[in-house]
């Protein structure tokens, strides 16, 4: 004997599947439509500058994945990426340390603000978008007094390759981004953290009476993205090939912005990687089409903001549905 | 004018497959006290929620002041008169004793609030309550007696004629109980009404004149409280013959064996719990609602730290300090709420039930999935868990497949002292004796059962002992021979 499924649950079993499909539809009906607009926007050459751009998104998003899955969030992805950028610069041009030791030493770092941020919100217990914004700010001001607020530059010429490399005709960044992709996926399909974090997500109290331990698992989370973080970090810092004190300003949101787009809920415990794939890859699609057609930064950033708020209302929307019904 | 200020008559109410009120009547004089009793699910706070409003009746008539309504909304319960105190307050902490007492009307001087003619027409209220609460102090800052006074207070003011309070001592003190028994008597000497919910049978026969008996949504009995007495009202309360079968159970399985023990355990409200569970016994656990029973289960299974005490276990002192802790000694705990603590409602069916032993299977965290799978696989097989895949999430299957998959997740642990809390609450009949059957099949097979549960039937059918809690301690323990309802409903109330 089977269990009937009623007409709610088969309505949210349809959505979800409507949610996990449109988001692909979407990115198909951009595509045609700046194809459409620019014909150079389907050129092999600007298909590859955007898996570029958005390389960075894509590697930071991973961790903010998980952090959203378990309902987190982490608002201090920007300035990790920046005191990554500005760290791993000063070390290797004002210590003069070698490329493999500075890119080690500054991922160090990543870690281990990503773990001060699971401290702050498993162990003292102060709620995520607070511990994160505070860090954010605090490692925002310490980019600053290392750079000195001036530009660092002048790398040895292999650093390159990490941001601007190939290997055959694939850009070494785009690489990075899907071997990101792989382990958060692995991550979170076949190791028992993603089991973990799924279960914390849905349930908090529930998962640490099975005998997870929900602090150690947020631990975890933060400092997995503060790792995925920093290595956006090194990414952007070979691209730009010098580091900025303002490298990663805002980048948090836009990285939010891929995930929830790519239908991970804000409220915790749904969500996958493949959804994150096409949330980070329409951001790139969009960032890319409206320079090709000439729209102004600014009207970029409103299309951005409609873009989250888009997102996660439908999310939202959908819930607050359900939970009347 | 009727010499009633509230009549209810034949009050029904139905939801979706049960019969929470059935034909309920009731008549209130002014100036009179009325005590309501019953066991947990007797019926009582649906009754006084149609009196508030909050629980729109099937079919019955609310007579207020010799005017009838079908049913109550709560605008229309306050334009009548009516006032219910809750066991939880409404009163917002970070106010003052006169701001909450003014609370959504407010004394005002033009646009702003006139918070001085608020302190002395509080003060005055209080005065006139014979209670010493200084206007201006935070409620936070208040006891819990003072802020149930501040409730009574509010509700006198807006010039409640019946006043209904449910369980208004359980939160206090044995001092504060006084205090507030003294404003009832005053009250009703004011000519207020009160209807008087308690499990503490004690008060019910200080304050009521007269006491009205609900079980399982049916009207009972009025009795006249001088009339009456203890044993009576407790005959009335539990009064059913045991009706459900329950499966029989292989015979001398018990052994000598102590697996777990506890010594002078104190915390989490508890306070000197001296228990001794032998291995393959179903040790059940009586008592009211929050009589320290689940919150003994609590410290049992590492989710709540002791104070003092020990706890021996196959015996070793052990000393849980999270769920993981117990779980990796072989305790488990199903809890009462299922859909809140016992199950992930989002994730699968496989993965709920492996989750507190992925790591016991898994290399380098990969987790083996055929492994996975076949423990599942066995547990579906084993309990008859009804599902369509193992890949089902939870929250589609029905309370009982919810209950047996949380089972299922201890079996799997290979768990010896299972811990259920009301495991059988909101789960239908068929389902009910199948789970009698698992635990049934578990002491057979060497493991050990604590059973806590509010339904006596089904304490007296399936223990092989029966200790009863009382506001955190032990009041009593029966063996089977002596296990009868009135003996368990006594413990209980302790009286």
């Amino acid at each position: 004997m089977s269990e009937k499924l009623n007409t709610k649950d088969r309505s949210e079993k349809i959505i979800n599947q409507f949610k996990s499909k449109a988001i692909w539809v979407v990115l198909l009906l951009l595509v045609i439509g700046f194809s459409a607009a620019n014909p150079r926007f389907l050129s092999t050459n600007n298909l590859f500058t955007i898996a570029r751009q958005v390389s960075m998104y894509g590697i930071a998003s991973i961790g903010m994945t998980f952090v959203i899955l378990i309902a987190g969030i982490d608002l201090s992805t920007g300035s990790i990426i920046t005191i990554v950028n500005v760290v791993c610069a000063y070390l290797m041009v004002n210590m003069g340390l070698s490329i493999p030791v500075a890119i080690l030493l500054s991922m160090l770092l990543a870690v281990a603000i990503g773990f001060l941020n699971g401290a702050l919100v498993s162990v003292i217990g102060i709620p995520a978008i607070i511990a994160t914004f505070a860090t954010q700010i605090i490692f925002k001001g310490a980019a600053y007094i290392i750079s000195g607020g001036v530009p660092i530059y002048g790398f040895d010429e292999r650093f390159k390759f990490i941001g601007q490399g190939y290997v055959g005709m694939v850009p070494v960044p785009v690489i990075i981004m899907i071997v990101c992709f792989a382990a958060g996926s692995f991550i979170l399909n076949k190791t028992y953290f993603g089991r973990y974090f799924y279960a914390v997500g849905g349930n908090e109290e529930a998962s640490e009476l099975s005998g997870i331990k929900v602090g150690r698992t947020k631990f975890l989370i933060y400092t997995l993205a503060g790792f995925f973080a920093g290595l956006a970090g090194i990414v952007m810092l070979s691209r730009t090939n010098s580091a900025q004190p303002t490298a990663g300003l805002g980048y948090e949101f836009d990285v939010i912005t891929c995930v929830v787009l790519g239908g991970v809920s804000i409220t915790g415990g749904f969500g996958k990687i493949s959804g994150v794939v096409a949330g980070v890859l329409i951001i790139g699609v969009l960032t890319n089409g409206m320079v090709l057609l000439n729209i102004s930064t600014y009207m970029q950033l409103i299309v951005k903001g409609l873009v989250l708020i888009v997102a996660v209302g439908f999310d939202c929307y959908q819930k607050k549905r359900a939970s009347s019904i | 004018m009727s010499e009633y200020v509230l009549e209810l008559q034949h009050i029904v109410k139905k939801y979706p497959g049960v019969l929470a009120l059935n034909d309920v009547s009731l008549k209130l004089k002014e100036g009179q006290i009325l005590g309501l009793i019953g066991e947990n699910g007797a019926g009582k706070s649906t009754l006084i929620k149609t009196c508030s409003g909050a629980v729109i009746p099937t079919s019955g008539k609310i007579i207020v002041n010799g005017k009838e309504f079908t049913h109550m909304s709560p605008q229309l319960a306050r334009e009548n008169g009516i006032a219910i105190i809750y066991q939880e307050f409404n009163n917002v902490k970070g106010l003052s004793a006169a701001e909450n007492l003014f609370l959504g009307n407010p004394i005002k001087k033009g646009i702003v609030i006139d918070k001085k003619a608020m302190e002395e027409e509080a003060k005055k209220a209080f005065e006139q309550l014979n209670i010493n609460i200084d206007p201006k102090e935070l409620c936070g800052n208040l006891s819990v007696g003072y802020q149930q006074m501040i409730e009574i207070a509010k509700a006198i003011r807006l010039d409640a004629k019946v006043l209904i309070m449910d369980e208004p001592s359980a939160p206090l003190t044995s001092k504060e109980v006084e205090s507030m028994i003294a404003v009832c008597e005053l009250l009703k000497s004011q000519g207020v009404a009160i209807v008087y919910i308690s499990h503490r049978l004690e008060e019910i026969f200080r304050l009521s004149s007269e006491i009205v008996v609900l079980r399982d949504g049916e009207y009972i009995d009025t009795l006249v409280t001088k009339n009456s007495n203890v044993d009576e009202l407790i005959q009335l309360m539990v009064g059913r013959e045991l009706s459900e079968s329950y499966p029989p159970r292989k015979e001398n399985i018990i052994t000598d064996e102590i697996v777990l023990e506890t010594q002078n355990l104190c915390g989490n409200g508890d306070r000197d719990v001296n228990i001794k569970i032998h291995k393959g016994e179903v040790l059940g656990i009586g008592g009211l609602v929050g009589a320290g029973r689940t919150e003994l289960a609590q410290i049992l299974f590492g989710a709540v730290k002791k104070d003092s005490g020990k706890i021996i276990y196959k015996g070793k002192e052990i000393n849980p300090k999270c769920p993981k802790d117990a779980i990796e000694l072989g305790i488990a705990l199903v809890p009462e709420d299922r859909k809140r603590h016992g199950a992930i409602l989002h994730n699968s069916i496989n993965h709920n039930i492996n989750m507190p032993i992925y790591d016991h299977f898994s290399t380098l965290s990969k987790i083996n999935e055929k492994k996975e799978r076949a423990i599942t696989d066995k547990q579906v097989a084993d309990l008859l868990i009804k599902t369509p895949s193992v890949n089902q999430i939870v929250k589609n299957l029905s309370g009982g497949n919810q209950q047996k998959v949380i089972l299922g997740k201890w079996l799997a642990a290979n768990s010896e002292l299972i811990i259920l809390d009301e495991p059988t609450r909101g789960i239908d009949v068929g389902a009910k004796f199948e789970i009698y059957k698992i635990i049934n099949d578990l002491v057979e097979k060497g493991k050990t059962v604590i059973l806590i549960s509010s339904e006596m039937e089904e304490l007296i059918g399936m223990s092989d002992r029966i200790i009863v809690f009382s506001e955190g301690i032990i009041t009593g323990e029966l063996q089977k021979s002596e296990f009868n309802q009135n003996a368990i409903m006594t413990l209980a109330s302790n009286c």
